[in-house]
């Protein structure tokens, strides 16, 4: 652990065997693309491939959700993405500012809300920054509360609001509602598409739920065996009903592409 | 809340009065014979006797400038050891191995060497205390270190925290519990080993007192020298738990909701 700890600064460009102007000439959406994923292969041990020859790519501002059963390789995709895992077979570009947000709120126990949201900034002004976003999140009246004394729902909030007072270009959410109740979980959706549309910034959101993937996104994925597996775009207007014809046909093929039959 | 809290932190107190209060009884009754254990009443006489004479204070001196000397020590080469261990893996290899081994030998097994090596003065008293307090404070903080949940490292990876920053923010106040177990160990050790620095060798001390007494035959004494280990330890261990509520303040405020 302690020599892992060291330096692992946001990089611009995680570089590994394929030259970036190859990448720009072979994609279609070029430069304007935000984050491009070229050729990604991962592989532990002399196991199948984690990812395999992965390749995509996902403009400046767009929502992605992306699904895939549990083993599909998104874990590893999104700890690529956020520069957790090394590249070693491929080329990742993506912006300088990203944020991401676990499963887990993972604050620091030991630190108030406010404290945890402008963890390791240290400009005078730190608080002030800290209770703009706990507005936008709703959370004003926790400011200088212990982590430990708030509910599920209020974690990932703080989790969200640390998340934002960086103003990332890409933002990566790891299954981010999957431990909260039901009807927390439909507020945090509203909240997180409110919060995107204000910062527009690039979003990732891995999840399990086909619903809140065709709620959320502009555009769904699924990846199997390291792959990509299904890639379509979500032109529904949002807010998203799910009684919606287009809704439920979309809702019954992405379950398909995931394996999962009507009986 | 607080009405309940005093009648609860009074009631802590009833058992022990009891059982002093028996003790009269059975002493004034002449049940007990005052050379094996002297009444409550004498035992008080006693220490007032000691106290006016000023042997009690001296020696009381004495002994805390020991304990206090020792476990300063014991606190500074005990945290500085285990952050370089618990911070780098050459610091680990380094000294973890041979304080492993060391921990291993009954530190009090020592003190016929330290008298022969330092002599009858201070150091060997003060080098005791330090070595048994030395090895829980290494030992927990070590532990400490190595434990964070590495959940909390990789935010600070993502967040972009420094090296000294993840120090800072993340390890240290997240060992923090462990030290405060470890000074809490160490603290009890610390008596221990006072104790048996002073009656092996001494010329003043608490224990030195004790041993004085036993040539006299006063059990009395003897008495008052454990009650006063007793009430260091007490004191000692109360001060540390205050620090933790202190210190800890996240942890106890934040297992109910405020």
């Amino acid at each position: 652990m302690a020599t892992g700890l060291a330096n692992t600064g946001q990089q611009a460009h995680m570089k590994h065997s394929i030259a970036k102007t190859e990448v720009e000439t072979e994609l279609p959406l070029g430069n304007k693309a935000d984050v491009v994923i070229t050729d990604l292969s991962r592989q532990f041990g002399d196991g199948s491939p984690v990812l395999d020859h992965l390749s995509l790519a996902i403009p400046a501002g767009e929502f992605v959700a992306l699904l895939g059963r549990s083993g599909s390789g998104k874990s590893t995709l999104l700890r690529t993405l956020s520069g957790l895992d090394p590249v070693e077979h491929g080329d990742v570009v993506r912006p300088k500012a990203v944020s991401v947000v676990f499963q887990e709120s993972r604050l620091l126990p030991w630190r108030r809300v406010w404290q945890n949201v402008v963890l390791g900034q240290n400009e005078p002004e730190a608080k002030e920054r800290a209770l703009r976003v706990l507005v936008e999140v709703g959370l004003e009246h926790r400011v200088d509360a212990w982590p430990l004394t708030l509910s599920g729902g209020e974690a990932q909030r703080v989790a969200l609001a640390r998340a934002l007072v960086r103003d990332p270009s890409f933002l990566m959410l790891d299954e981010p509602f999957a431990a909260l109740d039901a009807l927390t979980r439909i507020q945090m959706q509203a909240l997180v598409l409110t919060l995107w549309r204000k910062h527009q910034c690039t979003t990732l959101l891995v999840t399990h739920d086909v619903d809140e993937a065709l709620v959320l996104a502009d555009r769904v994925l699924v990846l199997e065996h390291g792959r990509i597996k299904v890639d379509f775009p979500v032109s529904l207007p949002r807010p998203r009903r799910h009684a919606d014809p287009v809704f439920e046909a979309l809702r019954g093929e992405l379950l398909h592409a995931l394996g999962v039959h009507d009986t | 809340m607080t009405a309940r809290f005093y009648l609860r932190e009074g009631r802590r107190f009833l058992s022990p009065l009891l059982l002093v209060t028996v003790w009269q009884i059975a002493s004034a009754c002449g049940l007990i014979s005052a050379r094996i254990l002297p009444s409550p009443v004498q035992l008080a006489h006693t220490l007032w006797g000691l106290i006016k004479n000023g042997s009690l204070p001296t020696n009381l001196l004495v002994s805390l400038e020991r304990v206090s000397l020792g476990f300063s020590l014991a606190l500074v080469v005990g945290i500085t050891l285990a952050l370089i261990s618990g911070l780098s893996t050459w610091g680990e290899d380094i000294i973890d191995s041979p304080l492993q081994i060391l921990r291993t030998l009954p530190a009090l097994a020592l003190a016929p060497l330290f008298i022969l090596w330092f002599g009858i003065g201070e150091e060997p008293k003060i080098l005791l205390v330090f070595l048994g307090a030395l090895f829980p404070i290494y030992l927990n903080l070590h532990k400490g270190i190595r434990n964070i949940d590495p959940k909390l490292l990789e935010v600070a990876r993502t967040l972009g925290l420094s090296r000294a920053q993840t120090i800072r923010d993340v390890i240290l106040p997240g060992a923090l519990p462990d030290l405060l177990l470890g000074v809490r160990f160490a603290f009890g050790i610390a008596w221990l080993m006072l104790v048996v620095a002073e009656q092996v060798n001494a010329e003043s001390g608490i224990g030195h007192m004790m041993m004085d007494a036993e040539d006299l035959l006063r059990t009395d004494i003897i008495l008052v020298g454990l009650i006063v280990y007793g009430l260091l330890g007490l004191i000692s261990d109360r001060l540390v738990r205050a620090g933790e509520l202190w210190l800890l303040a996240w942890q106890t405020q934040g297992s109910k909701h405020i």
